[in-house]
């Protein structure tokens, strides 16, 4: 292997990963910090280009490779990293956090992978981390959810892995260069992206999963799945149509199961697919302005979702309780933590002077600048559907609203410090963009503080706020019976809706019984035969063993002979 | 000079040792014999691979009686190749041994116990290394035969049925060999390899010339325990010593495959056997079915010695996936893959061995929260699961990438989806291990630590260790199975 003296950010977490694990105390927490913390410092050094070259399998490796794209993700993954493990300082749980610097080491290992190899074994790898930090919050229902989200992380991996070996054998070249929906191996490689970006029609792990995990662990999940997912496609797939299409879906899924929610977590989950759902637009777009749009959004995102994510963690650690109609009033015992979780509220409603407006907006000029008018409209809608769902419904429930009667005291300095930290992120990023935009793949020509913006933006939020007002005993009443068809039919006011409705669910459910009826069924079936005392597993006697051996060897004969 | 002497020395040494062995009657003495032999055995194979490698085949003549009369060692890229599997195998096996043994065999046997070893390593190595029919017929009844030996000394009182069992599967499909050998016999006049391959072309009579094919196609496919014929295969595995299980699961059947390209590419040539004969087409449709049924089964079993068997089959049915295709691609994927896993399902039956001799049983319940009390030997087990799904890093991997990309030169897209959905169930049999192990707490009043001992871990951690070393370094491995695919398609196209 040629190494020019670059060291590789992505292994520096992993093996700070493996060398904090077995550390106890101070020590452990030092690891967590330091080994991020020398992670970015790497990630700055990256000199452009290939770093690392490794020959495997008669292919040309570059396992570490760098530009300005990939150089992005990896500074938002390490600072990511950072953040997290500072908010997780006091996690008592010994796997959490080793499992999250491994599981964002790969995820940095997929941003810098200049090879698609390379990015299967970081993909992989990401999957097992991920899975752990889900399954170390250590409560039956958290076990059961990793199971389910480790089986369509490993289906994903399937179609990936399939993807890519036809991508060889069609191009025999391994290199992770954009490709064109022209081929099988093409569209198994989208597929297995678009699994972890947690697009239809498997876009309920991430909700499913990602609220089980423990207080600071759902901090680390919010970040890296999704937005690697983001970076590969932004890298793979630019400017492909069904993209947009896809985006939108996510976009909408997202705003209208979260209004449906009632944990708080589960909500901001929901919120996670909605948010990617505008970067998988800007992707589908595929103009410079888009994909810089993209590659910005994913960067704000991830810092204000974990903000939003650290507040509701903060929340969860004080009080061990997760649903918003138990919760209200903590504004007055808990006033940082409100302020934090507001400033990440803000900033995921784009509004002007968070780092969610800067980014956002390109999303929705490019669309603009395209003539893609229904595109825009719908984005423009969803932008006020994300003030509904996130902006307000989850600092106003958990803060506000009624009093809820707890008075739990401000969470433990560190996470204090996180919090503080990741909000100055999002207020300075708001203000002053221009770092961030310097790092951007393309130049960037854009000027986010127009009037014409802000005032359009403060337009929206502030009908949406209103309506969210006006609508809050809908709202409220939903608090006690989510995902019903109740909701839609007293928002509808028709009884039509109401009859539609009520067939889908009576037929879903048949279906879904019917289904578990077949599985049932299906697992006798292999039990009888493929069980320990199955047809097909137990010790057979021998003499039917040497029938085996005559029926095929009358077959070879009458094979050979009949040719 | 004795480097030219190399071929029959390589068999020569464990098949002297068997019966010194026996005259000292000491088990001491004897396990120090065996592991001299099988070191030396491994030594010679590397010697004998590094020539085939320099100067091409070595002819070897069994006491300067020239063939086609006297008796020819022939080691060429694939015989190499295997030799140094089967040599590996031992020496790894035999220091692993020592404690197992111990802990499995009665004392009073335990030099019987290493004349068997010595004998059965002499068969598989002269199957690989000879270049005479009826000698590969020889010897495959000499590694049989202590094969039986072998697994009736396992301390269950099933391993006799097995044993039984396993001897009658035997005895029949060696009498199958036999009957091909002799027709081949009948119908060119010689025994040599090479000699009958260039006769075959000038017999006018066809039928018994196909009728020697399908009796050596079913006695080999028994032996190498090709679904539907594998039934012998997972009690043998379960019920012998650790030792032995460790050992047969590395070798027993990768050498039965070794014998059955042999005399598919090498006596009835390529266009034969694969263009003029469906036999790709038997071949493919048996080897899906094995990956497929035997990997349900494996599901589904408590006892996981068994687990691991039902994945041998399973195993063994991509190494047949990869004859099937009929190209170099894939038969270098067939013998790449073959050695990738008989170094991984080496490691894992030596670890469970671990497993048996702390706790008594490898139960799924026996290993319950294992991790904590032996994880040396669970993250072995791990490892080398990782290797049996095929996960990037690990050998595993190069074998099933090598037979994803010959499937592609085929075209045959449905083909490489099967093959990954079919390591999913890898992934759920091992999967099932790791539950057990790592995340099910185990039994109140068992705490402290029972690690193997370290004669036991070390030579399993070396199989461990060669298995992710091989899926970054794969010269040796993709590289000698290019190579042997590549002179096999030479010699019979």
């Amino acid at each position: 292997m040629d190494t020019a003296n670059v060291f590789h950010p992505g292994l520096i977490l992993i093996v700070g990963a493996l060398v904090a694990a077995p550390l106890r105390g101070n020590l452990r927490q030092a690891a967590t910090l330091l080994f991020p913390l020398f992670a970015l410092f790497a990630v700055w050094q990256l000199p452009d280009g290939a770093a690392w070259h490794l020959r495997y399998l008669d292919y040309e490796l570059a396992p570490l490779a760098a530009d300005k794209l990939s150089r992005l993700f990896a500074a938002i993954f390490t600072l990511m990293a950072f953040g997290g493990a500072l908010f997780a300082l006091g996690q008592k749980n010994r796997v959490e956090v080793p499992a999250a610097l491994l599981y964002a080491g790969s995820a940095v290992g997929v941003a810098l992978a200049g090879d698609l190899v390379t990015v299967f074994v970081f993909w992989e790898l990401m999957a097992i981390g991920s899975t752990l930090v889900v399954w170390s919050a250590g409560t039956p229902l958290a076990w059961r959810a990793s199971v389910r989200y480790l089986a369509v992380h490993l289906f994903g991996g399937v179609l990936l892995m399939a993807g890519i070996a036809g991508h060889v054998a069609d191009t025999g070249s391994v290199a992770f260069a954009r490709m064109a929906l022209d081929s099988p191996a093409h569209w198994l490689i989208l597929a297995g992206f678009l699994v972890n970006a947690g697009a239809p029609p498997l876009s309920a792990w991430l909700p499913d999963a990602y609220p089980e995990a423990s207080w600071s662990g759902t901090v680390f999940l919010s970040a890296f799945t999704t937005k690697t997912a983001v970076y590969v496609l932004l890298r793979g797939f630019p400017g492909t149509e069904l993209l947009i299409w896809i985006g939108v879906f996510m976009i909408f899924y997202g705003i209208v199961y979260a209004l449906l929610e009632n944990d708080m977590r589960r909500i901001l989950a929901y919120s996670i697919v909605n948010q990617v759902g505008f970067m998988v637009v800007g992707i589908g777009i595929g103009t410079e302005m888009a994909l810089n749009g993209a590659a910005a959004h994913a960067f704000t995102h991830i810092i204000y979702k974990a903000l939003l994510l650290m507040s509701a963690g903060a929340v969860l650690y004080r009080t061990g309780r997760r649903k918003c109609t138990d919760l209200g009033g903590l504004f007055q015992s808990m006033p940082l933590t409100a302020v934090c979780g507001i400033i990440g509220a803000l900033s995921i409603s784009s509004f002007p002077l968070t780092s969610g407006f800067i980014s956002k907006s390109m999303v929705a000029q490019a669309a603009a600048d395209q003539h893609l008018l229904a595109v825009w409209m719908l984005l423009a809608a969803a932008s006020a559907g994300v003030f509904l769902h996130a902006g307000i419904k989850f600092p106003w429930f958990v803060f506000f609203q009624k009093d809820s009667g707890l008075r739990p005291a401000e969470p433990p300095k560190n996470m204090q410090a996180a919090m503080l930290f990741f909000s100055a992120l999002c207020i300075g990023l708001g203000v002053y963009p221009d770092p961030l935009y310097a790092m951007l793949p393309f130049p960037v020509d854009y000027a986010p503080y127009t009037g014409a913006h802000v005032v359009a933006q403060l337009q929206l939020l502030l009908f949406s706020g209103l309506a969210f007002f006006v609508m809050l005993n809908f709202l409220k009443r939903t608090l006690t019976i989510t995902l019903d068809v109740d909701w839609f039919y007293r928002i509808a006011g028709a009884r039509l809706v109401a009859a539609v409705g009520g067939l889908i669910s009576r037929t879903l459910e048949s279906v879904s019984a019917a289904l578990a009826r077949r599985s049932g069924a299906l697992h006798a079936t292999l039990l009888r035969q493929h069980g320990p005392e199955g047809t097909l597993a137990r010790t057979w006697p021998t003499g039917s063993m040497a029938i085996w051996v005559v029926v095929l060897l009358l077959a070879y004969l009458v094979l050979y002979y009949l040719y | 000079m004795i480097s030219a002497h190399l071929p029959a020395l390589q068999v020569a040494l464990p098949l002297i040792a068997a019966p010194l062995m026996v005259l000292v009657r000491r088990g001491g003495i004897a396990y120090g014999m065996m592991l001299a032999v099988a070191w030396i055995s491994l030594l010679i194979s590397l010697l004998l691979a590094q020539q085939v490698a320099d100067h091409g085949p070595i002819s070897y003549h069994l006491g300067s009686w020239a063939p086609p009369w006297g008796i020819e060692y022939r080691v060429d890229a694939l015989s190499a190749f295997v030799l140094v599997l089967v040599s590996l195998a031992a020496a790894a096996v035999v220091p692993y041994s020592r404690r197992s043994v111990e802990a499995e065999v009665s004392r009073e046997q335990h030099y019987l116990f290493y004349a068997m070893f010595a004998l059965c390593l002499t068969g598989l190595l002269g199957i690989t290394i000879t270049g005479d029919a009826f000698n590969i017929f020889v010897f495959l009844e000499v590694s049989s035969l202590s094969t039986y030996v072998l697994i009736a000394l396992g301390r269950d009182r099933r391993a006799l049925t097995a044993a039984y069992q396993y001897l009658i599967m035997g005895t029949i499909g060696a009498t199958f060999i036999v009957i091909g050998v002799g027709l081949l016999y009948l119908m060119t006049g010689s025994l040599n390899l090479v000699d009958i391959a260039q006769r075959l072309p000038d017999v006018a009579e066809r039928r018994p010339v196909l009728a020697a094919l399908a009796f050596l196609t079913v006695g080999i496919s028994l032996k190498l325990a090709l679904f539907p014929l594998h039934l012998w295969l997972p009690n043998a595995y379960t019920y012998a010593p650790s030792s032995i299980s460790a050992f047969l699961a590395a070798t027993a059947t990768k050498v039965s495959v070794y014998v059955l390209i042999r005399f598919y590419y090498s006596v009835f040539g390529e266009t034969l056997v694969f263009k003029e004969l469906p036999v790709p087409l038997v071949l493919l449709a048996l080897s899906l079915a094995a990956m497929f049924i035997a990997s349900f089964a494996a599901l589904y079993q408590e006892n996981l010695k068994r687990l691991f068997a039902y994945s041998s089959v399973a195993q063994i049915g991509y190494i047949t996936l990869g004859l099937s295709l009929d190209s170099v691609g894939g038969l270098s994927a067939a013998i790449v893959h073959l050695f990738n896993h008989a170094l991984a399902k080496g490691a894992l039956f030596m670890l469970l061995g671990g497993i048996m001799l702390r706790t008594g049983g490898v139960s799924l319940h026996c290993v319950c929260g294992l991790a904590r009390r032996m994880p040396l030997t669970t993250f072995g087990i791990v490892i080398a699961g990782l290797s049996l799904i095929g996960v990037p890093g690990t050998a595993g991997f190069v074998s099933k990438w090598a037979l994803i990309t010959a499937a592609l030169e085929a075209g045959l897209w449905w083909l490489v989806l099967l093959i990954v959905a079919s390591s999913l169930l890898a992934v759920a049999y091992v999967w099932r291990f790791v539950e057990a192990a790592y995340l099910r707490a185990p039994a109140p009043e068992a705490t402290e630590k029972i690690e193997a001992p370290w004669s036991m871990l070390v030579p399993a951690w070396v199989l461990v260790a060669l298995s992710v070393y091989l899926g970054f370094d794969t010269r040796f491995t993709l590289g000698g199975a290019t190579r042997a695919a590549q002179m096999l398609f030479g010699a019979g196209g």
